[in-house]
């Protein structure tokens, strides 16, 4: 379990991130959605330790991040998994060395291991035959698969991700979206996505935080958000037109 | 403002490079790579210039020897001097600021812009030293490049004079022979290894610490170019100051 007491994050006079407080629970998909500019992506990188901040904590089990030491600190990044945004994947290496790379990194595994390892990752997100690709002779779809490889190969306890279904076409969205659910049931992780697509809202949202101008507006699950009547939130998931529609539908058959 | 900031970020960069160091079974490799491409891959280009720009010095020298007292042996000595002390290790090291700077630069910036170098963060890796210590390295063999450049850039002169009628082997050779200092190929090599140095720490400062997208790739390169060149010149002037004044 992740939990964020009262943090805040500025870039000199812009205050981004105002005073955060919530939690993301182990074994479920925690979603981090708002518009563009509300402060996910600050969030998610103070979460990952990539940007200091100057007030509040952030605990990971128990363990509150600021007050650990380096090596402790590092110890708790080996368990920590992350899916960026354009994948991330290292232009030099092919795919299974990309996937191998943080148990080259962390484990003492002999090299017949790790290709085990790499085997059964990329099998479980149905790449089995990309070993010897480059990530740029992967489509988006596969690139954002072999990130998802690179990030639980080493068995993390949390899993981030930035956007995952960007650029991808709602098909390969949604078989994205249920891979990172099946993998989140499966490890029994603490997963966080940040995310604006609504379809992952409905898909996988088993804990939703609703941020708008770097505070949280709301929070609940994908079964709950269609019923709230916060109007910041209505506001952000009725705002496609498609939604509008689905739910004109909704209150014309519940009348 | 900004320059001091700079200065002091450049700085910790350089501790940096020797922080929490990657396993040696992940740096051998990236050390080989990066001596197949800043090293092996800097080789052609080295040799063709320095062959005809010691062609050119000789000929040079040559025409303006227009005084029957001066011994023809002189093509011959400052075609040496000048290959020696000055183009084979600064303006070799301005072109490499080019060639291999720019390199550096956008490989390092590009990873920056496609979040590679936070996916390294975050799995807890040194990226600097995993980045730049390579680099370091691989730049110890800078000097094999200079001594490539000063045989080639000698010979071009010899083959330019000899060839070009511009005067004898016999007499190119004796001026090669003649007064010939050995420290200057201390303070040659001395000023290379601190070009090196400059060559593998200003392109990866400003190819990791740069910010935006695709186009200020393109920006950072040019300005690691001129800032890697401005130090190569303000350093071989101390330098020359120091050992040679």
């Amino acid at each position: 379990m992740i939990e964020v007491k009262d943090l805040h994050k500025s870039f000199g006079d812009a205050h981004i991130l105002k005073g955060i407080t919530t939690s993301f629970e182990k074994g479920k998909t925690n979603l981090i959605i708002g518009q563009s500019g509300s402060g996910k992506t600050v969030f998610l990188k103070c979460l990952l330790g990539l940007f200091e901040y100057e007030e509040g904590s952030i605990s990971y089990d128990g363990k509150i991040f600021n007050n650990l030491s380096a090596d402790d600190r590092r110890e708790l990044r080996a368990d920590i998994g992350m899916v960026f945004q354009g994948s991330a994947l290292f232009d030099s290496m092919t795919i299974a060395e990309n996937v191998m790379f943080p148990l080259r990194m962390f484990t003492k595994q002999s090299k017949s291991e790790m290709e085990d390892r790499v085997n059964v990752v990329l099998n479980r997100v149905n790449l089995p035959d990309a070993h010897h690709k480059k990530p740029s002779e992967a489509s988006g779809g596969m690139q954002k698969r072999v990130a998802i490889a690179r990030a639980i190969v080493n068995r993390p306890k949390y899993l981030f991700c930035d956007e995952p279904n960007s650029g991808l076409d709602p098909k390969t969205a949604i078989v994205i979206d249920n891979l990172i659910q099946e993998i989140t049931d499966e490890f029994n992780i603490t997963t966080v996505i940040n995310s604006h697509d609504m379809n992952s809202v409905m898909e996988i949202g088993e804990k939703i935080v609703f941020l708008k101008d770097g505070l949280k507006a709301w929070e609940g699950s994908n079964e709950t958000i269609f019923k709230t009547d916060n109007e910041v939130v209505t506001d952000f998931v009725y705002s496609s037109n498609l939604f509008k529609k689905v739910r004109k539908m909704y209150i014309e058959e519940n009348q | 403002m900004i320059y001091l900031q700079n200065i002091g970020t450049y700085f910790i960069m350089i501790k940096d490079i020797f922080r929490r160091p990657t396993k040696w079974s992940v740096m051998k490799p990236l050390i080989l790579k990066d001596i197949d491409d800043l090293i092996i891959g800097s080789l052609g280009i080295v040799a063709f210039i320095s062959f005809f720009v010691g062609g050119v010095v000789a000929i040079q020298t040559a025409l303006n020897m227009t005084n029957p007292m001066m011994p023809k042996y002189l093509v011959g000595f400052a075609t040496r001097q000048s290959i020696i002390l000055e183009f084979a290790p600064t303006f070799i090291s301005i072109i490499m600021a080019g060639k291999m700077g720019s390199f550096i630069t956008s490989s390092i910036g590009t990873m920056r812009v496609t979040e590679q170098i936070d996916a390294l963060e975050v799995m807890g890796i040194n990226a600097i030293n995993y980045l730049v210590f390579p680099k370091f390295i691989a730049l110890i063999l800078y000097p094999f490049i200079i001594s490539i450049a000063m045989f080639l850039g000698i010979l071009g002169g010899l083959i330019a004079c000899v060839y070009g009628g511009y005067g004898s082997m016999e007499d190119y050779i004796e001026g090669l022979q003649t007064e010939f200092i050995p420290f200057h190929f201390v303070y040659a090599f001395l000023k290379t290894f601190v070009f090196a140095f400059l060559l593998a720490t200003i392109p990866s400062f400003y190819g990791y610490f740069m910010k935006g997208g695709a186009l200020e790739v393109g920006k950072a390169s040019t300005t690691s170019f001129v800032w890697t060149s401005v130090m190569i010149i303000l350093v071989n002037f101390l330098l020359t100051s120091l050992l040679l004044g």
